[in-house]
């Protein structure tokens, strides 16, 4: 990982029974792998893409990086059918953090709350209070780079690194906000401002979303993973899993696919972490004539809650160069709107950042507008003076939104997954706010030609939310589900509510807690 | 139209710190890529040949692009994007049953191949797929707007701006590992980036603060 054709030593499980099986090495899977396999645990962790190795293996190329999406069928629908594949998809060892933004950012406490504190969408059967200091772990184990003070919300403790120089983009979102009169910070995010062992600090080369070939990028391939494997852990790559396997009500392991033919592990526990698509689509697939309706899903809600973020963006021109393509995106940002609820007239909060498109992907922004031919090369020309801003915006919970199966199927021979999406009235209302808002921000620092993007989404969360009652949710607080007692589930699909930001650092840090409930649990004999 | 940054070539970094080893393979792999045979028949590929042209036409002065073989190569592959509306079939088949409703197109209007027409003509076609103003048989089921928005213009765009000729068009840094940048504030940049030539750019020559 660290150093050319270097090699770690792993272990080899086989396939007799392991106290755990994982399926998904991202953000939530590989971060409970690390956190098992140090509690002492017997531990596989499987993913259905490949182990890479970033400084031999991965490009500085939009295309050739493609390789670590997920780019296997499945069908969108809906009132407003949302991208997946590039967009907020994974098919790697530490899944789609190895092309994460790496913004790093904790939900408003109240957020825990929503429904009891705030009157909209679903109370996490979690404590605020609790989660700050899995927050802590997570930032910890990541090295964040962030500033001294943060603007918002419940003190905390001051970023393990430092925050990173602002870039143009940063710069003018800085300048907007405060010639608004809000507060904007550097982002926390989770690429290093300073050595890390063997690993260089961020180069700002700008291809964040195509794989980091430097390792500055605090990944789950490069952080959690290295710590599983030398903990004790298996990770086993290129595995797909087809179906969790089930005797007298308890998960018995997994079939998955690998080198050519089916297998099957056994396991005492089995958690699957296959993110807010794959997930519920196992647990339905994995369906048999003692779970009917798919496992964990006595409640009917595996699949159902599926809610993404919104993505929208404000884009013009400048007289400077800008030069967007340099530096991580999203260095610098403003919560103002997910701390302040004065104005509005829907519910929810959203923050915007400051982004930074590679060519092909600038190409699809400015071509979505309606421009090709002669007047696409003319604009596109004009590259290096676009600047423009970026919300993440809370997207309320609604079970119409959901993952069902189509009957499709892939090559496996396993059915494809039909993701259905629309927004409702409260999308709409704050998209017009947040594009009113970002728009009068870039009017300010002098940015004209402006025009909006009104399509875009991000992120995944729900399928398999959490609760404190069965009847309405998928798994408890410790991520356990409520019907099949060694079935867990850890990723963003047990998110009962969005947030207004960016999930990776609330998966690893709900990792972490489940990491620390099951030992807990162990320990008293009440796996 | 004036290209901006007349006396830049992204490809003069090839053997500079910006390129890793990866990065020189895949590139000197995409530059040699040639059309792949038997995927498309001789109308289709024409058809395509005249589309690319059409909606991705290449920088003047710059070198030819591959984005033609690329998109074949996509085709030949069956390569997905990871997602799909349920009333679009997949890559391939997408791609082939709109060229052919293309081509039935220009026959119905002009009496003509759609690799014969006028450039305008073909333009007139290609904005009446954008809008979903069809009259041939051949589209069946497959909607010309989604097949423009979801497959057509994604894919030729995604291969175009995949070309190092477009990138130094529009004055792209490029590959950057293991180099990157030091100069990362407005109106600044390295000297291994791309400047921009002062006549294109005269009105805002006063915010320029070129140190290099």
């Amino acid at each position: 990982m660290f150093t050319h054709d270097g090699w770690v030593p792993m272990r080899d499980y086989g396939e007799d029974a392991v106290d755990f099986v994982i399926v998904g090495t991202g953000a939530g899977g590989g971060t409970l792998a690390c956190k098992l396999a140090e509690a002492g645990f017997s531990v596989i962790a499987m993913d259905a893409g490949a182990y890479w190795r970033p400084l031999e293996d991965f490009a500085s190329d939009e295309q050739e990086q493609t390789k670590l999406y997920w780019t296997d069928d499945r069908i969108v629908d809906g009132d407003d059918p949302i991208h997946l594949g590039a967009n907020n998809s994974g098919k790697a060892v530490g899944g789609s953090t190895v092309h994460y933004m790496m913004v790093s950012l904790r939900f408003r406490p109240e957020w825990f709350n929503s429904r009891t504190k705030l009157g909209y969408g679903a109370d996490w059967p979690l404590e605020w209070r609790e989660m700050w200091r899995y927050y802590r772990e997570a930032e910890e184990a990541l090295c964040i780079s962030g500033p001294v003070r943060y603007p918002w919300g419940p003190q905390r403790p001051r970023y393990p690194y430092r925050a990173h120089p602002l870039n143009a983009p940063a710069r003018y979102l800085a300048r907007g906000a405060e010639k608004l009169g809000i507060a904007w910070s550097e982002t926390p995010i989770a690429t290093l401002s300073a050595p890390r062992g063997k690993a260089h600090p961020c180069v700002y080369r700008g291809f964040c979303a195509s794989g980091c070939t430097t390792n500055a990028k605090q990944s789950v391939l490069n952080t959690w993973l290295p710590r599983a494997l030398a903990a004790g852990a298996e990770i086993r790559d290129l595995a797909m899993a087809g179906r969790v396997e089930t005797k007298n009500g308890r998960a018995t392991g997994v079939h998955y696919f690998r080198n050519g033919q089916w297998r099957f592990q056994c396991a005492r526990n089995v958690v699957v972490a296959g993110y807010a698509i794959e997930t519920p689509r196992l647990l339905l697939n994995s369906s048999s004539s003692e779970f009917p309706d798919g496992l964990a899903n006595s409640s009917g809600m595996v699949g159902k809650n599926l809610m993404v973020h919104l993505n929208q963006s404000v884009f013009g021109y400048s007289g400077d160069e800008i030069r967007s393509y340099k530096a991580p995106p999203s260095l610098a940002l403003t919560e103002h709107w997910n701390y302040e609820d004065r104005g509005k007239d829907y519910h929810g909060g959203w923050c915007y950042m400051a982004p930074g498109p590679l060519p092909a992907d600038w190409a699809r922004t400015v071509s979505a507008k309606g421009k090709w031919g002669a007047g696409l090369l003319e604009e596109m020309s004009r590259y290096n003076h676009a600047v423009g801003l970026k919300m993440v915006g809370e997207v309320l919970p609604y079970e119409r939104n959901r993952v069902s199966l189509s009957e499709q199927t892939d090559r496996y021979g396993l059915p494809i997954a039909r993701v259905t999406f629309g927004f409702g009235d409260n999308e709409r209302a704050m998209r017009t706010h947040a594009l009113d808002f970002m728009d009068r921000a870039l009017d300010a620092v002098g940015v004209t030609e402006r025009w909006r993007n009104e399509e875009e989404t991000a992120h995944l969360m729900g399928t398999a939310r959490m609760g404190e009652d069965p009847a309405t949710s998928v798994v408890n607080a410790d991520c356990r589900s409520w019907d099949i007692p060694n079935l867990w589930v850890c990723d963003g699909s047990v998110f009962p509510t969005s947030g207004g930001v960016n999930p990776s650092l609330t998966i690893q840090a709900l990792a972490c807690r489940t990491g620390d409930r099951i030992a807990e649990l162990a320990a008293r004999g009440e796996l | 139209m004036a290209d901006p940054f007349s006396a830049y070539d992204v490809l003069a970094k090839r053997d500079t710190p910006s390129w890793n080893e990866r990065t020189r393979d895949v590139i000197d792999k995409r530059l040699a890529l040639a059309i792949a045979e038997n995927v498309l028949g001789d109308t289709q590929l024409a058809t395509l040949r005249v589309i690319v042209a059409r909606v991705c036409p290449d920088p003047p002065d710059r070198p030819a692009t591959n984005t033609l073989a690329m998109i074949v190569r996509k085709i030949a592959e069956d390569e997905g994007d990871g997602y799909r509306p349920h009333t679009l079939p997949r890559t391939a088949e997408c791609w082939r049953r709109g060229l052919d409703a293309i081509e039935d197109e220009a026959r119905l209007r002009f009496n003509c191949g759609f690799a014969s027409i006028e450039p305008d003509q073909a333009d007139e076609i290609l904005y009446a797929v954008e809008s979903g103003k069809m009259c041939s048989e051949l589209w069946g089921n497959l909607s010309p707007e989604l097949f423009w928005k979801w497959r057509l213009l994604p894919d030729l765009v995604s291969s175009h701006w995949a070309q190092p000729s477009l990138w130094s068009a529009m004055g792209f840094g490029g590959p950057a590992s293991p180099r990157g940048y030091v100069r990362l504030t407005e109106n600044r940049h390295d000297p291994w980036e791309a400047s921009e030539d002062a006549a294109t750019n005269s009105s805002h020559a006063l915010s320029q603060d070129h140190e290099e």
